[in-house]
């Protein structure tokens, strides 16, 4: 009888009591394997939001011209949708208005990177089993991927929170807080999903996804209001951001939306890791076909790339359906300040505001096609040192048809969904269809020439891939900060988007289209060149 | 190209990465219809060469000519007539054992024999229908080995195949090499396990630091080594350690022990004749002492 009694508490706290073990040692060596991408991330992200003040006191000289601009922000609905309401127009209020729910949005991608990385990536790679068999308690990998995310995001914080201390201390403390808490938020619903899904790369497309859709009930809520009050702007985590309000009397209670968020959403991850078994998930991988069909190399890269291709397209054509309803929201804005209507201009062109608005929306499509078109080519690499490439190249396919299979979904995706984000962009919009897919496709040579360039850095060496990542982001970045700040002009030329014509409204213009488009030719030409001659890595 | 030209032919091949001289010189031969073990400690470089004969990797220098041809500039027609079996085998998460068996044989051209593939998966008792990582390591190597095994090809190049197989599964695969032997196909099998290759193999090569040191039949390696022996006397044994070749002679009354160099064993023999034998056991040498020499060799140079 006594011994029933006792045996449950000792049974709770065997189950209970080293499940963390071996956390320390873990974050520690988190911290180490992310010492280059953490680091990296969180200066970009914190310079990217430190370079803003100086940009703007630059831009807009006078007190009078900055309140012109925040007023005319505030009214039109279209740019309320991009970047916010505008709360404050001091300096440090027009930083977290400008770039502040795009940092967020770094920070969210950084922590959903590290997360996946050490959680879902590790148990996929058979690396976790290693690892989980050491002393090493049942909850201390996944407290260690959160800890590893919840430092870089601290870390992010602080560098915001000092570096804007001069334009007040607790509007750079809210800021910096508030967009920490944006990635901290990110980490444990990215933990969640990762639980989901027994794949790295369908756990990143997901959270990927959700923090898409975080942006685009943000944007609405803002367009349909302009002082952050819309229920949808609350359901986003990066609507709260805004709602704390750096540098226009702060509402310190927002901060407890990213306390609670974080920890009910790590509760739930918690839970739901305790009842899986390590390298599962809730969705159980049913049995496949006895025998296949696939046959070509070309077939495969389909059939692994085609889930991907599904979720782009989807994504750009909803994002264009959006974007392009809230097009005529941009006539509204008051055009008679020459600033205004010059970064409207630098931003997408001479003629109608709303020919503007969809220049910098097709721009933008453009430029996040980058991504896509890199990711996609980057299979190549992901293949060649998984091992898989090594047998299919063991067969009788040569490398360029290998390499061809890959590519083709590259390029052809990238016009594909190119074409969707037109289509969807003229649906939301109402007309001009013709006008809009021709300037979707006008945006297809700067997207091939960063794709040609991944091609080229996997034919040299498969190590240097990855650094088509950093050059697309870098083109990202100009593109959308570039234009509103005094970026020099020889900086915007080394995005190949900088040269593109800005349609609809601009005057097409054919020679750097069928230059972009000769260069991305070459540079995939030697690429491929490169990949004959190589030795293929171990 | 006639039936006397060897499938593999190998000479002089160096291969560095950075300053590491993986290949130094590896000369390897396999003739048409045989199968020929490939042994050598971990990082001796067999992979290396195998990745070179498939056209992965490009030598440096030296020649190397599979099935007549040039490995790396006719590497798509070469592969039509090769099936290879990497030793560790990694499959695509979201696509069925069957479908990766099936996938492999059409990029071979062709497609694979049903029935064979059919009876493959039963010897090999692999279920087809799971996916990717759900797969043990074992049923991975599986995969491709009936991949392997159900194409019509000249040549097979395994590479550590049977890693992490069962005992059983280990005999059903040692079966299936003598079938494809017994085929007139020819066999280069890369192996750790040593009573496998002196169970299949016709002819050996043992490599170390990506040089050739040994190479021949077993029976020829064997001449080379040392046979034990351990003999129970009616006398004293007798001027046994002056005889040539005869190493680590141990006595203790009348029981000798002793290693004789394979080739001086007659003398020995008659040596012990003469003080009268009561008992006598004789070991030939093991392919796993021959190789044992050149692991310790290494250790020793190291």
């Amino acid at each position: 009888m006594t011994a029933a009694i006792t045996s449950v508490p000792v049974a709770r706290r065997n189950v209970g009591s080293r499940q963390l073990a071996g956390t320390g040692t873990l974050l520690r060596f988190n911290l180490r394997r992310d010492r280059v991408m953490i680091p990296i991330w969180v200066a970009v992200t914190a310079l990217l939001v430190l370079s803003l003040p100086g940009s703007l006191e630059s831009v807009y000289s006078t007190p009078a011209e900055r309140a012109d601009i925040a007023r005319q922000m505030l009214t039109n609905s279209s740019l309320r949708a991009t970047y916010g309401p505008v709360f404050s127009d001091s300096i440090g209020g027009l930083t977290a208005w400008r770039v502040g729910g795009y940092a967020a949005i770094l920070a969210g991608v950084m922590s959903l990177l590290v997360v996946v990385r050490h959680t879902r990536d590790e148990e996929e790679s058979g690396r976790q089993e290693l690892i989980s068999s050491a002393m090493v308690g049942r909850r201390a990998p996944l407290t260690a991927a959160l800890l590893t995310a919840l430092v870089a995001n601290a870390t992010l914080a602080l560098l915001i929170a000092a570096g804007l201390a001069g334009q007040g201390t607790s509007g750079a403390l809210a800021l910096g807080l508030g967009i920490g808490g944006v990635g901290a938020a990110f980490a444990t619903l990215t933990a969640i999903v990762a639980q989901f899904t027994e794949s790295a790369r369908l756990a990143k497309g997901l959270t990927g996804g959700l923090l898409g859709v975080a942006f685009v009930l943000r944007a609405a809520g803002d367009s349909a209001t302009n002082d952050g009050s819309s229920a949808l702007t609350w359901l986003s985590p990066i609507g709260w951001l805004e709602n704390l309000r750096p540098f226009a009397d702060e509402r310190w209670w927002v901060l407890g939306l990213f306390v609670a968020a974080t920890v009910v959403q790590g509760f739930l991850a918690y839970e739901l890791a305790g009842r899986r078994d390590v390298g599962m998930s809730f969705v159980a991988a049913r049995p496949g076909p006895p025998t296949g069909r696939l046959g070509t190399a070309g077939a495969l890269a389909w059939r692994l790339q085609r889930g991907s291709v599904l979720g782009w397209s989807v994504g750009f054509l909803a994002a264009g359906v959006a974007f392009g309803g809230l097009t005529k929201g941009a006539a509204d804005l008051v055009g008679d300040n020459a600033k205004t209507r010059e970064i409207i201009e630098r931003m997408g062109g001479q003629s109608g505001i709303e020919d503007a608005f969809l220049a910098t929306m097709v721009g933008m499509f453009g430029m996040v096609a980058a991504l896509y078109v890199v990711s996609s080519v980057l299979r190549l690499h992901a293949e060649e040192t998984s091992q898989r490439a090594e047998p299919i190249l063991a067969n009788a396919v040569g490398r360029l048809r290998w390499a061809g299979g890959h590519l083709v979904i590259a390029f052809g995706g990238a016009v594909l969904i190119l074409l969707l984000s037109g289509l969807g962009l003229a649906l939301g919009y109402g007309e001009e269809l013709g006008p809009l897919l021709g300037a979707s496709l006008v945006q297809i040579p700067a997207v091939w020439v960063l794709g040609g360039l991944a091609v080229l850095l996997h034919g040299v060496s498969p190590q240097l891939s990855v650094g088509a990542w950093g050059v697309a982001g870098f083109a990202l970045l100009v593109g959308w900060i570039g234009p509103a700040l005094d970026v020099p002009q020889g900086v915007l030329d080394l995005s190949p988007f900088g040269h593109l014509p800005k349609l609809p409204g601009g005057t097409m213009s054919w020679p750097p289209v069928l230059i972009l488009t000769g260069v991305a030719v070459g540079l995939v030409s030697a690429g491929l060149a490169g990949l004959r001659r190589r030795d293929l890595s171990a | 190209m006639t039936k006397a030209s060897p499938a593999v032919e190998v000479s002089g091949l160096h291969k560095s990465f950075g300053r590491t001289h993986a290949l130094d010189g590896l000369d390897l031969t396999v003739e048409t219809g045989e199968v020929h073990g490939f042994l050598g400690p971990n990082g001796a470089g067999k992979s290396t060469a195998i990745r070179v004969l498939l056209g992965l990797l490009r030598a440096d220098s030296g020649t190397a000519r599979i099935l007549g041809r040039d490995p790396w500039a006719d590497a798509v027609e070469v592969h039509r007539r090769i099936a290879y079996v990497p030793g560790d085998v990694t499959l695509w998460r979201n696509l069925s054992g069957g479908e990766v068996i099936d996938l492999y044989g059409r990029l071979r051209g062709g497609g694979l024999d049903k029935g064979r593939r059919a009876e493959l998966i039963d010897r090999f008792e692999l279920d087809p229908t799971k996916k990717g990582r759900t797969y043990s390591k074992g049923n991975r190597q599986k995969v491709a080995l009936v991949a392997a095994f159900a194409s019509d090809v000249d040549l097979l190049i395994l590479d550590e195949p049977t890693s992490g197989l069962d005992p059983l599964m280990e005999e059903v695969f040692q079966r299936c090499v003598e079938e494809e032997r017994d085929r007139g196909r020819t066999i280069l099998l890369s192996s750790h396990i040593l009573s496998e290759v002196e169970e299949l193999c016709d002819r050996v090569s043992i490599i170390r630091k990506g040089r050739t040191v040994e190479t021949g039949s077993l029976a020829d390696l064997r001449h080379l080594t040392r046979t034990s022996i351990t003999a129970e006397l009616a006398g004293a044994p007798n001027g046994l350690a002056r005889l040539p070749g005869v190493h680590d002679v141990d006595v203790q009354g009348n029981r000798v022990q002793l290693q004789v160099e394979t080739d001086k064993l007659d003398a020995v023999l008659r040596s012990l004749t003469e003080s009268g034998v009561r008992s006598l056991r004789s070991t030939p040498p093991t392919l796993e002492e021959l190789f044992l020499r050149h692991y310790e060799d290494e250790a020793v140079t190291r």
